[in-house]
């Protein structure tokens, strides 16, 4: 059973702010969840030893520049919630 | 239905009842207009969507200025391509330039798309007509669009049950006759079981062959767009017009689809002995069983083959997928995206928008995936599920040098009561138990309507080896006259 603290260092560390009811809820949820990770423990052991990067296509691609529409680049800063003179706006971070 | 005999007088549900192939010939032949059959799909959108809940959006005025463009082309007598002015909807986690899309969340609930995703780009070249956006899980991720902050999605041919997930939106819409086809996408199983569920063909394309720019991000290694249609014809016209090479997709794959015609004669079919083990309803297995026989009559060659590492597919899917998720969902941060709470300080605006914005499933998944990656956890559950997704390569490795193809329940019963699984998520992630290892592999797979329990369908699950889409549709096509 995962533990309520470690249920809030978890939540603190993905940046996400969960009410008393929510971090309850988490906890039985995610100790059910992780008691059926354990299943995995009985997996064999891989025979070959290959290198763990999924089946994507692993060949790092150039460092291209992609041409987009200058336009891109006002769209996207209109998404933002806060922006100003073209720039997203953010709190200080200092 | 007979194309040719029909005057003037088409009914609303006649024209809603034909496949791309009749719509294109009707065009060709002058039956009907675009702007006719478009405003056919938009009247029975308001009409039965309501009690279905397929859409999101209903993005009329564009639908129509694109069924006007599409006329032009057509009466222009220059040739045009299948998918010219066929209506469509589109899965609310992939973008279309100028509309909303909020992949089922709360936390995108005013984000306008700023750019067109690649498959979008391509069927609007092909002069395609694009009706609304379709419900979904939130960031596709569920099994039953029950996850959805705006509203569920039911089952068009029983109201009480899910559409399935998390393609449920684009499953029904397909059904209910709401549009002539969709794009799903599907991560874990997300386009094949809605589509089991609902009663239509779709296809779920092998990583790498269909672009990923402008879906919205759910888990990067197993993401992959793909259609949902009325019958495997269409959903090769479609796959063919979407697939490609794409610059803005490192991970799309230079391949070539050729048309094939395979002769289920001598064909090898395997079947996993597992797929059939404890917890399979017993109606869905003689469905399958039945559909099984009926390609062996065809003289199909049946073999019993293993893929020994099943047990673990939804585990070590529900560990890679959510890892990968934690990651992908940093972003929506109330910074860059419409939904924000304001805050004293940096930190709070995260912490609020992010605990607001999100729902309780991505909540769930990020707070797995981190824990999964933390520090001390990271070798017992992310490197494991790695090693693991090896092993069940493997199974398919091994698998493919004796068969051809696999054939498989896509879900281990039909479309369950809404609220059913509602609040208890691990029993809603082993609704997953076989259509996740075809993910973890990257492979291929396609549902197929095989019959019915009462009045809910069962899909068969054609899974093929790496790019051998032509094969399961060509098998699918000619199954698709048997059952």
């Amino acid at each position: 059973m995962i533990s309520k603290e470690e249920v809030i260092h978890i939540a603190k560390l993905a940046r996400l702010q969960l009410t008393e009811k929510e971090i309850t809820k988490m906890q039985k949820d995610l100790s059910a969840i992780l008691d059926y990770f354990d299943l995995l423990k009985k997996a064999p052991k891989l025979k070959t030893q290959r290198t763990l990067r999924g089946q994507t296509s692993q060949s790092l691609r150039a460092d291209e520049i992609i041409e987009k529409p200058a336009s891109m680049a006002n769209n996207l800063v209109q998404a933002a919630p806060d922006k100003k003179d073209g720039y997203v706006r953010v709190k200080a971070v200092l | 239905m007979e194309i040719g005999n029909w005057g003037l007088g088409f009914q609303v549900m006649e024209l809603t009842n034909l496949t791309i192939t009749q719509l294109h010939q009707g065009f060709k032949d002058k039956k009907f207009t675009s702007v006719e059959v478009t405003k056919a799909y938009l009247e029975q959108i308001k009409k039965t969507d309501k009690s279905i809940g397929a859409y999101l959006a209903v993005t009329e005025s564009l639908a129509l200025k694109q069924a006007e463009a599409a006329d032009k082309i057509i009466t222009s007598g220059k040739h045009f391509s299948m998918l010219c002015g066929v209506p469509c909807a589109i899965k609310d986690a992939i973008l279309v330039d100028g509309e909303i899309a909020t992949a089922g969340s709360k936390i995108l609930e005013n984000y306008v798309a700023p750019y067109d995703a690649t498959v979008i780009k391509k069927l609007k070249t092909q002069g395609a007509v694009i009706l609304g956006k379709t419900n979904l899980d939130e960031f596709a991720m569920g099994a039953s669009t029950e996850n959805s902050a705006y509203q569920v999605t039911k089952n068009p041919h029983d109201t009480t049950r899910v559409a399935g997930g998390s393609s449920g939106g684009s499953a029904a819409a397909v059904a209910a006759k709401e549009a002539v086809y969709s794009l799903g996408s599907d991560t874990g199983g997300s386009i094949r079981l809605p589509a089991s569920f609902c009663g239509v063909v779709g296809l779920n394309p092998t990583y790498g062959s269909v672009s990923r720019y402008g879906l919205i991000a759910f888990a990067s290694s197993l993401d992959q767009i793909g259609p949902m249609a009325k019958n495997v014809e269409d959903a090769k016209i479609v796959f063919e017009a979407i697939y490609g090479k794409d610059q803005n997709d490192a991970t799309s794959k230079n391949y070539q689809f050729e048309e094939s015609n395979i002769n289920l004669k001598g064909l090898k079919i395997g079947v996993p002995k597992e797929y059939f083990s404890e917890g399979i309803d017993p109606e869905i297995e003689k469905i399958i069983k039945s559909a099984i026989q009926k390609a062996k009559d065809a003289g199909a060659k049946i073999i019993e083959i293993s893929l020994p590492n099943t047990q673990y597919g939804v585990a070590c899917y529900y560990i890679i997928a959510p890892c990968e998720a934690s990651a992908n969902l940093a972003r929506f941060d109330g910074i860059k995206y419409g939904f924000s709470e304001t805050a004293d300080n940096l930190l709070g605006v995260y912490l609020q928008s992010r605990g607001r914005g999100f729902g309780a499933e991505p909540k769930r998944r990020i707070m797995l995936g981190t824990y999964a990656l933390s520090s001390g956890y990271y070798d017992a559950y992310y490197k494991k599920a790695q090693q693991v997704r090896e092993l069940i390569k493997e199974d398919f490795t091994q698998a493919f040098k004796k068969v051809d193809v696999i054939f498989s329940p896509v879900s281990p019963f039909a479309a369950f009561k809404v609220g059913e699984k509602a609040n208890d998520p691990l029993s809603m992630y082993l609704v997953d138990v076989y259509t996740v290892a075809v993910k973890l592999a990257g492979i291929p797979a396609l549902s197929l309507p095989a019959g019915k329990i009462g009045k809910l369908p069962v899909g068969l699950q054609i899974i093929g080896n790496y790019f051998e889409e032509n094969k399961i549709l060509s098998i699918a096509s000619q199954l698709e006259q048997l059952f």
